[in-house]
């Protein structure tokens, strides 16, 4: 079974991230670049699959600008055997990603998609949703812990209160969760074999998708600074606070 | 001129940095305490250093090394350097003087030693020959096929983990204008070999946990089939392999560093005195800016001189000037982060103490801060003198 993986170049986790001066937008100059986590814990399932014997070929795209190459360079490194990139330079919103992928997997037909439940940079969490209702495949989201087996993936998600499991008709959409693996780093012997991997190219337009955003940002600003808390010298007092003025119980 | 890091040079220190973070850092307050480093700690270390290819990186592909260029070999060290020296030298870089083996020599110490199945050590230096290398007085006589061995090495660097030494002896004089000249020439010698006597010494102020010992022959016999090179060009093989040797202690220096430095920014962002960080107060502050300053005149003196290892055009004052000023550095520094911290910083819990004990050694070994400026002022004056 093969298996697509979709990888997002976004902002590092350890940066310190930061509004340009004119709220246009993040700065991004200068600033170190990695693969979304939670895309990075969807490519080690992937080898794991694959590892497990249960998948075949892993094949990681990403879409957007040149660098993103980078992003799939260190998805080959970790165990991906190929590579798709599609080249946009301009914004890509998650229902055009949804179609490009959707394009994508009309020629790739893989048995199953993992992507992350959201990229750490704007948090959309859309993208596997929306390619599942595109594709009108069964999608598992929040996933947590994942079994395949007999044609059908058991995925435990992590949802509001609980998890819940599901089972899923292959071929399905994951989007998967912080708890499901941790993530290899790759090894100085594959990053090197990485090299040798071949990355395909396309665009928007040879897949037929328009990229043209729906959206327009308006501003971007920093959350407001956090304002000191106050010290409350009895439980009664706290309870009071928490009564009247804060009016949570 | 080119500063970039490429691709693939961030592709590496991405898995060394989390390499280092998953398996280094969170052992070095035990070892430190300890002097030592538990066996089956050891054993992982090493075991997932292979695993990840980091194992004899410095060593070229076509013997199973890494094949890394000087360049990134050094932007490697730094995030190594970052680490306490007792568990990253675990993820061995071995000599690369033993890229001289032949014939059987390859098979018996190269290669294993590249994989991890051995592991060497290197050993020129004595009681009565520091930074005087040509004082060595352990001396080889040849008997037969063999020579024998006889004297003492000190000041060994991990020779209780290695299996086998890389041992620098006088074989006989040759005659110069200038008087007798020693001639040294380099054996291999396994452990075990009889008359050959390993014993650690005392423990270190610096890098606790990573050992010196002290190598005693006695009529010590080794075939000599296991000279490292030719007879009597023991320094040539050295000075062919070991170039770049000295960029190593630089690039883990800038490594360490730049760790104390953001330890030091940490605490000066958050330390208040007075009603305010200490960090808004100048004579703090301006510590900062120096500090920084150093420690990016290190990194460019041993990266210049790592692309210019790569050129083929270094210079011994080249890789003498990164090594003097990135243990100079360290050592103001590591110092300044201690006075930044006050009280807290000498406290024997706390990293800060352990980076201003650590740096002390790094000016002495691998060639003296002394030495150094010895062969920058020679290269400065030679030219000059009359």
């Amino acid at each position: 079974m093969k298996v697509l993986v979709a990888v997002k170049r976004v902002i590092d986790y350890n940066v310190k991230v930061r509004v340009k001066a004119d709220g246009s937008g993040v700065d991004l100059a200068n600033v170190k670049m990695s693969m979304n986590p939670f895309d990075e814990i969807a490519v080690e399932q992937a080898i794991r699959l694959k590892e497990a014997g249960v998948a075949t070929e892993i094949v990681a795209v990403s879409l957007g600008i040149e660098q993103c190459q980078e992003t799939l360079r260190t998805a080959l490194a970790m165990g991906a055997d190929r590579a798709i990139h599609v080249h946009h330079d301009g914004e890509l919103e998650p229902l055009v990603v949804a179609k490009l992928l959707k394009a994508i997997i009309a020629t790739e037909q893989p048995g199953l998609v993992i992507v992350g439940k959201q990229a750490i940079d704007d948090d959309c969490n859309q993208t596997g949703q929306m390619l599942a209702g595109l594709l009108g495949w069964p999608q598992g989201t929040f996933v947590s812990r994942l079994k395949l087996e007999n044609g059908k993936a058991l995925a435990t998600r992590e949802v509001d209160g609980g998890l819940e499991n599901v089972e899923l008709t292959l071929p399905a959409i994951l989007t998967v969760d912080l708890r499901l693996n941790e993530p290899r780093y790759a090894s100085l012997p594959n990053i090197m074999k990485a090299r040798k991997k071949p990355i395909e190219k396309r665009t928007p337009a040879e897949l037929g998708v328009d990229p043209t955003p729906r959206l327009k940002t308006l501003k971007v600003s920093e959350p407001p600074k956090r304002l000191a808390g106050v010290k409350v010298d009895s439980v009664a007092a706290l309870v009071t606070k928490l009564k009247q003025e804060a009016g949570v119980i | 001129m080119d500063f970039a890091i490429t691709g693939d040079q961030q592709q590496i220190l991405d898995s060394v940095r989390k390499f280092v973070a998953a398996e280094l850092l969170p052992h070095e307050d035990a070892v430190d305490r300890a002097g030592e480093i538990a066996p089956e700690l050891k054993d992982r270390i090493r075991a997932r250093a292979i695993e990840q290819g980091l194992y004899a990186m410095n060593f070229p592909e076509n013997v199973g090394g890494g094949g890394l260029d000087n360049v990134t070999m050094m932007l490697v060290e730094k995030e190594l350097g970052r680490a306490s020296f007792a568990l990253q030298y675990l993820v061995a870089r071995p000599s690369l003087i033993l890229m001289a083996c032949k014939g059987a020599q390859r098979e018996r110490y190269l290669l294993p030693t590249v994989t991890g199945e051995r592991i060497d050590c290197f050993a020129i230096t004595e009681p009565g020959a520091g930074s005087d290398a040509l004082g060595i007085s352990t001396r080889a006589v040849a008997d037969g096929d063999d020579f024998v061995i006889n004297g003492t090495k000190h000041f060994i660097s991990h020779a209780d983990l290695a299996d086998f030494a890389i041992v620098f002896a006088v074989t006989g004089a040759a005659e110069t204008p200038k008087g007798p000249r020693k001639l040294v020439t380099s054996f291999l010698i396994d452990k075990g070999t009889p008359g050959f006597a390993c014993t650690r010494q005392p423990d270190a102020v610096s890098h606790r946990g990573f050992h010196q010992c002290v190598l005693a022959f006695s009529d010590c016999r080794v075939h000599r089939g296991n000279i490292l090179g030719e007879l009597h060009k023991g320094f040539n093989v050295a000075n062919e392999w070991l170039g770049a040797q000295r960029l190593v202690l630089a690039a883990n220096c800038v490594g360490r560093a730049e760790r104390i430095l953001t330890l030091a920014a940490e605490w000066a962002g958050s330390r208040k005195q007075f009603g305010q960080t200490i960090s808004r107060f100048q004579g703090i502050s301006f510590k900062f800016a120096d500090m920084a300053m150093e420690c990016a005149a290190a990194d460019l003196l041993t990266m210049r001189a790592a692309w210019k290892a790569d050129q083929g055009t270094m210079t011994q004052e080249d890789a003498a000037m990164a090594k003097l000023k990135a243990t100079e550095m360290l050592g103001r520094v590591a110092d300044e982060g201690v006075q930044i911290m006050g009280g807290m910083g000498v406290m024997g819990d706390v990293a800060m103490s352990r980076f201003w004990r650590d740096a002390r050694v790094e000016r002495i070994w691998d060639g003296t801060s002394e030495i150094q400026r010895h062969i920058i002022s020679r290269a400065v004056l030679r030219p000059h003198e009359r």
